[in-house]
């Protein structure tokens, strides 16, 4: 890779060894996927709940944490995703001391390095959302392909040691979704039906995942009958990140990049094309249910609730009870306000649980499985159905309306 | 002599170790039991075998960014495969094996979980000019 007069100084020392940890991590990576030089970046996001980093990872940051303070802070505004718990709720969850100890640790040490801790994979929501042609950092894959295809940033996944190195240096290696190059369809979905709920777009989008493939696959879906709201592709985006590992896509019309279909698709090129239609989403989602006819819990996470979702909850449940555990999952952000306009109230008045910084499979799913007896687990997320079967969990792919009356009816499928 | 598969990138070390091979993607949050070092994804192809030691070879990076951290914890622990030989790779697998210092290579001309038998032995060379894996 090409590197300028500052980067140089980096690599040989200059800013402090963390620096330079930094940005020969992102020289090898860099190297591995092509990229010939760096391209500067505004913002940083870092995905680093302490089930991914484990005991050693934390030993890794907090080697760096102590070093002198003019050599170990970010350069840019560096934020971070859930955290693996709700300090405040933990023993509801049976999370464990261990556990909190390890947060803690992980916690003081990225506050060392002045990381902001956002604890969210919705900042695009609450804190600030990318502009068009931003090149960005971002660390968690819900948010980068928000990021790339609704707002017309620029970011690829950058891992936690990648995103801690972005915010470090205050760039990232120029491959992937910096270049104009990548950003062009490579794939038609043509649908013929417009999803309505959420856990329809987020099937939606776990069979454009599934269509597409792998990371660098970028589906443009043709034939929607209404622009989606935000909500809507955050479920849609999330789902197609997790299903396929994608970063990017387009919607016909709809996305910034994709205003016409000749906008990403040269002209006489032969791209494969998938039609979808409802009977395809209907059957995504009877894959999971058909499994169970009871659960355990209810779980509104992945990604975080906006408050808009939070009081879609709150008023599903006015006038009822929950009687099996139902956790309502939001970010730190949305939480006061939820708060301040009673909605936390009205959720937690009608049995159920309000949790903020965390996000249900960040937060050591399997231990609170064992721990608490879950097995059979409804959400209205694709993209938490798609994970927790590795963690043991038979999940059910259910509208937020549907999750309700299963919390109501003592876990029992409609 | 046994034929060579050429990948586009490698890093990490020069090894030898036994294959394990599925048409089937990886990620070490949705597919792994990381503690008892098994696949643990029902649907996975590879669902209730042990990855420790073995050199895998798979499909495509899959899932989101966890794993970037994961494979450093992992080799903290030993409970880790000896290398990933994988058709496509997403930024997240290399983040990953940058931290852990760990052999990864990818992208070949053919099908590389249809080139390499299961169970066969086979050498991985990351640091050759065109990297490379092969059946001993």
């Amino acid at each position: 890779m090409r590197l300028n007069d500052e980067e140089q100084a980096m690599r040989a020392g200059d800013f402090g060894p963390v620096a330079q940890w930094a940005i020969e991590h992102q020289i090898k990576v860099g190297s591995y996927l092509g990229a010939e030089d760096f391209v500067p970046v505004t913002q940083a996001h870092i995905m680093a709940d302490t089930e991914s980093l484990g005991a050693a990872g934390v030993e890794w940051l907090e080697r760096w944490a102590k070093l002198p303070e003019k050599q170990r802070r970010v350069r840019i505004p560096t934020i971070t995703d859930p955290r693996g718990t709700d300090f405040a709720a933990a023993h509801k969850l049976k999370h464990q001391p261990w556990m909190l100890d390890l947060e803690r640790r992980a916690i003081a040490a990225f506050e060392a390095l002045g990381v902001l801790m956002t604890d969210t994979c919705i900042n695009y929501q609450t804190i600030m959302a990318p502009v068009l042609r931003e090149h960005c950092a971002f660390g968690d894959t819900g948010v980068t392909i928000y990021g790339n295809s609704v707002c017309g940033a620029r970011s690829n996944f950058e891992g936690g040691p990648s995103a801690l190195s972005a915010g470090l240096t205050g760039r990232t290696p120029r491959y992937g979704y910096h270049l104009d190059r990548h950003r062009r369809a490579t794939l038609v979905v043509q649908v013929s039906w417009t999803p309505r709920e959420l856990n329809d777009w987020g099937a939606l989008g776990g069979i454009v995942g599934r269509l597409a493939g792998d990371y660098w696959q970028v589906p443009v879906v043709v034939g929607l009958d209404r622009v989606p709201g935000p909500d809507e592709m955050k479920h849609f985006g999330a789902a197609a990140a997790s299903y396929g590992s994608l970063a990017m896509f387009h919607m016909a019309g709809i996305t910034p990049e994709a205003q016409r279909l000749g906008d990403v698709v040269d002209t006489g090129a032969d791209l494969r094309t998938h039609d979808v239609g409802e009977a395809d989403v209907r059957a995504f989602q009877a894959s999971y249910v058909r499994q169970i006819d009871t659960v355990d819990l209810v779980v509104f996470s992945a990604p975080q609730l906006s408050l808009i979702e939070m009081r879609q909850v709150a008023d599903l449940l006015d006038g009822r009870r929950a009687t099996i555990p139902t956790l309502v999952i939001t970010s730190p952000q949305v939480k006061p306000d939820a708060d301040r306009m009673g909605i936390t109230k009205r959720i937690e008045g009608a049995g159920g649980t309000v949790l903020s910084g965390m996000c249900f499979y960040q937060s050591y799913a399997r231990e609170m499985a064992e721990a608490n007896g879950w097995k059979r687990l409804a959400t209205n997320s694709a993209k938490l159905t798609n994970i927790l079967g590795g963690y043991g969990y038979k999940p059910a792919l259910l509208s937020m309306e549907a999750c309700i009356t299963a919390a109501c009816a003592g876990g029992k499928l409609a | 002599m046994s034929k060579i598969f050429h990948a586009t990138a490698g890093m990490g070390r020069k090894l030898q170790g036994q294959a394990l091979v599925a048409k089937d993607g990886f990620s070490a949050r949705y597919d792994l039991d990381r503690i008892k070092g098994t696949f643990s994804r029902p649907e996975h192809k590879l669902a209730g075998e042990s990855y420790v030691g073995r050199v895998l070879v798979l499909d495509a990076a899959k899932g989101g960014v966890a794993t970037a951290w994961m494979l450093y914890e992992m080799q903290s622990r030993g409970v880790m495969p000896a290398a990933l030989v994988l058709n496509a790779v997403n930024p997240i697998m290399a983040q990953g094996a940058a931290l852990a210092d760990f052999t990864m290579i990818s992208g070949f001309d053919c099908d590389i979980t249809q080139a390499i038998p299961n169970g066969a032995q086979v050498e991985i060379d990351p640091s050759a000019e065109r990297p490379f894996i092969r059946v001993l």
